[in-house]
């Protein structure tokens, strides 16, 4: 073609109005800094500013980092110790945090009690006296406890008045501070669900990425098994398998355990979610030609097929927290699953067996609260992150 | 769809099989039985004669012999109707479970109702009212009602019953009507004594079933041919039933099969706090002393029932969607 040809009327006379310069996009649309950022953006980045557009689940997610913070330094933020009694008040009910003594600001302070046992029932009771003002200390010197094991350390974020006890949420029938053994509970509790998930997490992926990758008569027998698994209750199997663990096992075996044991059933919906993506992916171009290049199957499944939806994965593994926490609290609660002195929030609410229980002693339920929260905030920052998994939709 | 069913049916054996073999080597799987518990008290005793006990046992239960004879027998006698024998009531397996069965079939079917009753109805609004106040608040209950530990739902609920309806605190009637004849009174009780463990066992299962009525529903509202009927001129309220809703029945009916085992998780646990009739308290305590036909047996019961329920649900959904009965869709 030669230039002058441009601008030419054809035979019909009209004018050919085609520009023979070569074409800048550029020119017709000038994208902004903004937009150049946001076309530009890595995967990883768009999916971080696509949660944060989910207002609930950054709240949970911040709410969930902080109490794992706390986990690790449960000694410095609870009062007592787990196993610490207070023999002169069992049964005590929580004591309400007060500011001001009348009309007067004081600061943080609870009144003290007097006991009483009843002459006819024998129940404790329990009268605040508005003489004994109880100031709370903070950062202070309290009880002394081995951190993490290694050392041994008195300071508190809070701790009782000087000769007097604190008990913000109550004590249960030994005199333990619930306070301290719920904020110790969140140990267990909390560490178990990630554990489990983490877990059901590695048998999903590897089991499914098998099934998928492989397909055949190997997808077929792991199918069959994963619909087996599916149509069995799980709280009775758990239940079973719990009653397996020997009696004489140590806290910390039997914690694993159930850890296990939970994991067990739960790797079923995430294998099936890795079996059908592989099972299209595995006839991608890239794919085959990782085969051609003699990539062993392991690394074809975990370096090219598994990252292309990682997101998605994490995402439902974050879903099935919740179902973890819960299963715990379930089993610790029926007597078949962690057993004293471990302390967990299932653990604890074993003590509320009873109808008696909710009307004589309703504080016993306390660590119900903490449960429901956590399996909230993990169901609303779950549903963010997958919300999030696929910023290109 | 003769043809489906018959394939469905085949299906069903092969699992069942290996549901009885895992349930079998599961209730195996701790150390000890009770035979051996049994011999142990007995010489401690002192008692004369504990050799022969432990020959008898032995031989009428095959305790000593390899696991998969063991399990042949099992299985052999679940096929005959022979549930075995529990060791720690002395009587048949059957005996002992009665009329369990029968009650926890009933407190999960009526779950079932009361989960699609319920669910039904509030799982369209919030659809159509999309992000409304309502919406808003049923997502929300929704969630609590995922969050909160069943029985501790349980607890505060049969104290609520009881203060507020005059319920009396646990099992299925009213002390006056056990092994009473069948009557009006009985009747009304143990549908009175039905309310709360229906709700308990109900809650997770209707706000999960909500929650995916609503996606379902959404997902078929922003079709075009819903644009089309409503350009054509369909009054709201029929559009809505004749079309989307049908399309979002579907996953309705499906979830029966993941229901069930739900419920059945629930109604365990349940039926513990709240000393129900049903199989909870007798399979705890069953699986603690390690009554192993009566813990198999139930175990296997459950199973069944859900077993059952799966099928019934994918028979439902072959006759409503022509899909599922002519397609691959049985072998997904």
């Amino acid at each position: 073609m030669t230039p002058d040809n441009a601008i030419r009327p054809d035979k019909a006379g009209i004018p050919h109005t085609v520009s023979s310069e070569p074409f800048d996009p550029h020119s017709v649309e000038q994208l902004s800094p903004e937009q150049e950022r946001y076309f530009l953006a890595s995967q990883w980045k768009m999916m971080w500013w696509r949660f944060l557009r989910h207002r609930l689940a950054v709240v949970s997610g911040i709410f969930l980092l902080l109490l794992y913070a706390a986990i690790f330094v449960c000694e410095f933020l609870a009062p007592y110790g787990t196993e610490t009694r207070d023999h002169k008040a069992p049964y005590a009910p929580p004591q309400a945090l007060h500011l001001f003594d009348q009309g007067q600001f004081i600061g943080p302070f609870v009144y003290g009690y007097d006991f009483k046992r009843n002459e006819i029932t024998l129940k404790p009771e329990y009268a605040p006296n508005p003489a004994k003002v109880e100031k709370l200390r903070f950062f202070c010197p309290g009880e002394k406890y081995e951190f993490w094991g290694l050392f041994e350390g008195r300071l508190h974020l809070f701790c009782p008045a000087e000769n007097a006890t604190l008990h913000i949420l109550g004590t249960d029938k030994l005199g333990h501070d619930l306070l301290s053994r719920l904020i110790y509970g969140a140990r267990v509790s909390l560490t178990i669900g990630l554990f489990g998930v983490t877990l059901s997490f590695l048998l999903g992926i590897v089991i499914g990425g098998v099934a998928g990758y492989y397909g055949g008569w190997v997808d077929n027998l792991i199918q069959r098994l994963i619909e087996v698994l599916r149509s069995l209750p799980h709280l009775p199997l758990w239940l079973a398998l719990a009653a397996i663990l020997p009696k004489n096992w140590s806290a910390l075996v039997v914690y694993f355990g159930i850890t296990i044991i939970l994991a067990l059933l739960d790797w079923t919906g995430l294998a099936r979610a890795v079996r059908s993506k592989l099972l299209s992916l595995r006839e991608e171009e890239f794919c085959v030609a990782a085969q051609l290049m003699g990539a062993r199957p392991s690394r074809i499944i975990g370096r090219h097929l598994l990252p292309s939806f990682m997101s998605h994965l994490i995402a439902s593994a974050t879903l099935s927290v919740p179902a973890m926490i819960l299963g715990e609290t379930s089993l610790s609660y029926l007597g078949l699953g962690l057993r004293r002195p471990i302390v967990s929030w299932g653990v604890l609410l074993n003590n509320a067996q009873d109808v008696d229980t909710v009307v004589l002693y309703p504080w016993l339920m306390a660590p119900a609260i903490p449960v429901i929260l956590v399996v909230l905030a993990f169901n609303f920052f779950g549903d963010g992150l997958r919300d999030a998994a696929d910023p290109y939709k | 769809m003769f043809a489906y069913v018959i394939r469905r049916l085949f299906i069903m054996i092969p699992t069942l099989l290996a549901i009885s073999f895992l349930i079998f080597v599961i209730i195996q799987a701790p150390p000890g039985d009770y035979l051996s518990t049994v011999i142990a008290e007995c010489q401690s005793r002192g008692e004369s004669g504990c050799e022969d006990k432990m020959k008898f046992l032995q031989d009428e239960f095959h305790l000593g012999e390899p696991f998969i004879k063991q399990y042949g027998y099992w299985v052999w006698g679940l096929l005959q109707g022979d549930l075995g024998y529990s060791f720690e009531y002395q009587l048949p397996v059957s005996q002992v479970v009665g009329d369990r069965l029968w009650l926890t079939m009933i407190v999960a079917f009526a779950t079932v109702l009361f989960t699609w009753i319920v669910a039904f109805p509030i799982g369209v609004y919030s659809a159509t009212h999309q992000y409304s106040l309502s919406d808003y608040a049923v997502t929300f209950f929704g969630m609590l009602g995922l969050a909160v530990p069943s029985f501790l739902l349980a607890l505060v609920l049969l104290y609520l019953a009881n203060v507020y309806l005059g319920i009396s605190i646990g099992g299925l009637m009213d002390p006056q009507y056990i092994d009473q004849p069948w009557s009006w009174g009985k009747l009304h009780s143990i549908l009175e004594h039905l309310l709360i463990p229906t709700l308990v066992i109900g809650s997770s299962g209707t706000a999960a079933m909500i929650r995916r009525l609503r996606a379902n529903l959404l997902d078929e509202l922003h079709k075009q041919y819903v644009v089309t009927g409503r350009a054509k001129g369909l009054p709201p309220g029929r559009l809505l039933l004749k079309y989307p809703l049908r399309m979002s029945l579907n996953p309705f009916i499906a979830d029966i099969g993941s229901l069930l085992p739900e419920l059945v998780s629930g109604a365990v646990i349940v039926s513990q706090v709240m000393s129900l009739p049903t199989t909870g308290p007798m399979l705890l305590q069953a699986l603690q002393s390690q009554d192993m036909y009566l813990a198999g047996s139930f175990l296997m019961f459950l199973a069944v029932l859900t077993v059952i329920g799966v099928l019934l649900s994918d028979l439902a959904l072959a006759a409503l969607d022509p899909r599922i009965r002519l397609g691959g869709g049985a072998m997904k």
